[in-house]
């Protein structure tokens, strides 16, 4: 049965995603989320949609509050979560939850955009899919018990059997055997590809605003998709393709060429992952400083002619540098304005991780 | 929904925690209390109390909140009871005996108070049916008109519906036609002999007074006469709405109207359902055994952060407080002349009149007279009551001022009105075009602008025409104004003010 409120919840629900009355969408209200890296609290985003109101703004005169401290001592203002839904106050909640709730959490407004059932593979279930019972089949796999089943009822009901001396006689039509039970699902294959650019204009803040990002989207994955690869490629003026532990850890510094990481994962995708049979991600992160503008019109051609075509959506995700001129992204949202398959987003400090996440895999956030 | 009855050994207590209030003196409504699960208990809270609520997304976003809260293990309803009669209370089907005692000791206090508080005196005891007929009344609107009109209808609705007049149900507002009052036009005279007329009422000053009358009796060129503080009210009344509209209006303002007397005696009301529940459970109904789960989530409820006002603590207190100084004869003139705060605090007469007092206050008061009446520095100073605020230069809260007078003030204002700001409609043909020009009292502290604007849209959605509020920031006339298209910002200056409370509309 659909509860009352599930229909209230989902309605909710779809304003927050925004596919019901978009005018409401500018008041939705949540917290953030992975403000407070490090620590092990962070803090659970409840949306609102707080429809406006007459109401008043910050109070000069102050409030009322009970407890020790003298005048001019500091109090940690309480943060609402008392009575019965009474209060409005914040709506941050401090719990403690692992990785994989979190990232269920950030499921709940994620998706990974445009993907589609590929692949031929037929997967079989692993272990346990000799289940089914049939009435043909090889002796050798005759299944002793059911049979037997099978003549005891027959015989009780022809009334054959006799419990002074239980005597059971299958025939052909009491034989069962066992069977498998083969599951067919349309796979979906997915292939993330990562490529970050650790040259020396990006700073230390830069690449861990990179990897803080790479991380979560990754995690996110991870716990949504099951048949995923993850390739990682790291580039300066070269590029090259590396492990998960050194794409989050390695630190390195030279000139940047950003047409070496694209050449490389095409040059994957080609081999190893036809987009016939594979959704394609590759997300790449830069801080927009290129080596020359003739490497960026290489950039766009490989991109248009080679890699979008092949890829459901290619994230671009530049962070603000000091150095860096961020150029790269007006040049690629300049040759490529139309093409809804390149989203680009421009992350300017840890704040704009998750709005940056949501660019790439929100559902209309 | 799947509700049980209570199982027999509940009911046995039940029976004789209702005993037990009767002996108190507590005078409640039949009480029924149904048990449900927790999924259950936050979807009926969600509805505020009542599962039978027309549909709408807020709802459901209560619910979420509620949910999520209670799924991190942040909070959890331990209690709800709805004013009605009879008394619907729920109980949590998770919750051990002892808590399943103090909520029910706790659901009678409220009962009681719903029933004998005068604020309560004007609510429909029958909201239970009320709020399903609205709900049956709403979703035939949806069927009829589409869910999505309909629900932008309410969501304006929402985005107003703290523009009410709280006191209205209790006073007569609208004057009656004063037509035979000093009509004549006449300006009394002293009596004076013939020759000292001229000197006793002056001729000049005669006239002068007679065009004063006749000025102050001339009907009011306004509409409507004195400002009105019931904008939803006024809406109703005077919108060019739709036949369904005025019906949805008309329930919803219903619906705002009966929650005013929980918002108004939040304090006092948890105080005395706080007092009962402790007076019984620690005299009657507590289990040697059970004393420390008691003690627990006793202290859990009234419990109190630096920053925050905890209402079950404050009214507990304060009914206690009330109680000691009646019993001891703390009151009257012999006590308020005592100077020494030793000898004020060994005051005792003995007089025993402490239960008769709450009783008699739980009956007359509210939060805002209650704590008007009754806080007093041995109070505040008791249970450590601050004024604190947000120092912009160290970047956080502190302690700003202890002095008891600016305690009660400050929690005076922040109760006064709900801590709603106050707008009225001034003039609904603001220069002479059919515009509806509202007028925030504002007394200090700002409206939040931008919000103001926004919510001005849903005031455009009923009214049709523009729309204006006057307010205030930082004391500077500000003027909003939507008409339809976009969002205009003016900044009043001296001469307009005038045209800005609506005195002189024909300036133009």
């Amino acid at each position: 049965m659909v509860r009352k409120i599930d229909r209230d919840h989902s309605r909710f629900r779809e304003i927050v995603r925004g596919r019901i009355k978009q005018d409401l969408k500018k008041f939705v209200s949540s917290g953030e989320l992975i403000g407070r890296q490090g620590g092990k609290y962070v803090s659970i985003p409840i949306p609102q949609v707080n429809l406006p109101k007459f109401r008043f703004g910050k109070n000069p005169k102050g409030e009322v509050g009970q407890g020790e401290g003298g005048e001019g001592e500091g109090i940690e203002k309480g943060d609402g979560s008392g009575a019965a839904g009474e209060d409005s106050g914040q709506h941050i909640l401090e719990v403690d939850v692992t990785l994989e709730e979190l990232a269920e959490i950030l499921g709940e407004e994620l998706e990974l955009p445009n993907i589609e059932p590929k692949g031929k593979k037929v997967i079989s279930q692993a272990g346990g899919s000799w289940r089914s019972i049939r009435r043909v089949g090889p002796e050798s796999l005759r299944h002793f018990k059911r049979t037997y089943q099978e003549a005891l009822k027959r015989q009780i009901a022809a009334g054959l059997y006799d419990p002074d001396n239980p005597s059971i006689i299958p025939m052909r039509a009491d034989k069962r055997y066992k069977s498998r039970k083969d599951t067919v699902q349309p796979q979906a294959n997915a292939v993330i590809v990562y490529m970050m650019d650790v040259s020396g204009s990006m700073g230390r803040e830069q690449k861990e605003i990179v990897r803080i990002e790479a991380f979560w989207i990754d995690t996110w994955l991870r716990s949504q998709y099951e048949n995923i690869e993850v390739k990682y490629i790291v580039h300066d003026a070269v590029a090259h393709v590396v492990d998960q532990h050194t794409f989050f850890h390695l630190r390195e510094s030279g000139g940047t060429k950003i047409s070496s990481a694209y050449e490389i994962c095409l040059k994957m995708i080609r081999d190893h992952y036809p987009s016939s049979e594979w959704n394609v991600y590759p997300f790449h992160f830069s801080d927009g400083d290129n080596w020359s503008t003739r490497d960026t019109e290489h950039c766009i051609n490989l991109l248009r002619d080679q890699i979008l075509p092949m890829s459901n959506q290619f994230c671009y995700g530049q962070v603000k540098s000091a150095y860096g001129s961020g150029q790269f992204k007006k040049d690629l949202d300049a040759a490529m304005r139309e093409d809804p398959s390149l989203v680009t987003s421009d992350i300017l400090d840890r704040d704009g991780i998750l709005p940056s996440i949501k660019t790439f895999l929100g559902k209309g956030m | 929904m799947s509700m049980t009855t209570l199982p027999l050994v509940l009911q046995d207590h039940q029976a004789e925690i209702k005993e037990l209030a009767c002996a108190y003196g507590l005078d409640a409504y039949e009480t029924i209390f149904e048990m449900v699960d927790y999924d259950e208990m936050n979807m009926i809270a969600a509805y505020g109390g009542f599962p039978t609520r027309y549909p709408h997304w807020r709802f459901g976003m209560e619910y979420e909140q509620l949910s999520k809260s209670y799924t991190y293990g942040l909070s959890k309803i331990y209690e709800l009871v709805i004013n009605n009669d009879p008394c619907y209370a729920y109980l949590m089907r998770s919750n051990s005996l002892t808590d399943q005692k103090l909520v029910m000791a706790h659901v009678y206090g409220h009962c009681d108070f719903f029933k004998n508080n005068y604020w309560f005196s004007k609510t429909n005891r029958k909201m239970m049916d009320v709020m399903a007929n609205h709900g049956t009344r709403i979703r035939g609107y949806m069927d009829r008109y589409g869910v999505g009109l309909v629900e932008d209808f309410i969501d304006a609705i929402h985005s107003l519906d703290n523009l009410i007049d709280p006191h209205s149900r209790y006073i007569e507002r609208s004057r009656a036609d004063q037509g035979d009052s000093q009509s004549d036009g006449e300006v009394p005279r002293m009596r004076a002999k013939d020759y000292m007329d001229r000197y006793i009422n002056p001729p000049a000053y005669l006239e002068e007074q007679k065009q004063k009358l006749a000025a102050e009796n001339k009907p009011s060129q306004h509409f409507p006469a004195d400002p009105a503080r019931d904008v939803l009210g006024f809406l109703l009344e005077c919108a060019p709405l739709e036949r369904w509209q005025q019906d949805v209006l008309a329930m919803l303002r219903e619906e705002a109207y009966y929650f005013v007397p929980q918002a108004m005696t939040k304090i006092m009301n948890e105080g005395w359902a706080v007092y009962w529940h402790s007076t019984m459970m620690c005299r009657h109904l507590c289990e040697p055994e059970e004393i420390i789960t008691y003690c627990d989530h006793h202290s859990g409820t009234l419990g109190s952060r630096p920053g925050q006002i905890n209402p079950y603590k404050l009214g507990v207190e304060l009914f206690r407080d009330i109680e000691n100084r009646w019993d001891k004869g703390k009151f009257g003139i012999d006590y308020q002349r005592l100077e020494d705060a030793d000898e004020r605090r060994r005051f005792d007469r003995g007089v025993g009149l402490g239960r008769e007092k709450i009783f008699e206050v739980r009956r007359d008061y509210n939060d805002v007279t209650f704590i008007d009446d009754y806080l007093n520095a041995e109070f505040a100073e008791d249970q450590k009551l601050f004024v604190y605020g947000f120092n912009e230069r160290t970047g956080q809260y502190e302690v700003v001022d202890r002095d008891w007078r600016k305690v009660k003030e400050q929690l005076l204002w922040s109760l006064t009105n709900f801590g709603q700001p106050r707008i009225s409609v001034v003039d609904a043909n603001y220069k002479n075009r059919g515009e509806l020009y509202l007028y925030h009292d504002w007394g200090g502290v700002d409206l939040q602008l931008r919000e103001a604007a926004q919510t001005l849209k849903s005031v455009h959605a009923m009214w049709t025409r523009p729309v204006h509020v006057e307010t205030r920031e930082e004391g500077q006339g500000r003027l909003l104004t939507y008409d339809g298209d976009e969002i205009k910002f003016r900044e009043l200056t001296p001469s307009d003010d005038a045209l800005a409370v609506g005195q002189e509309p024909d300036k133009d």
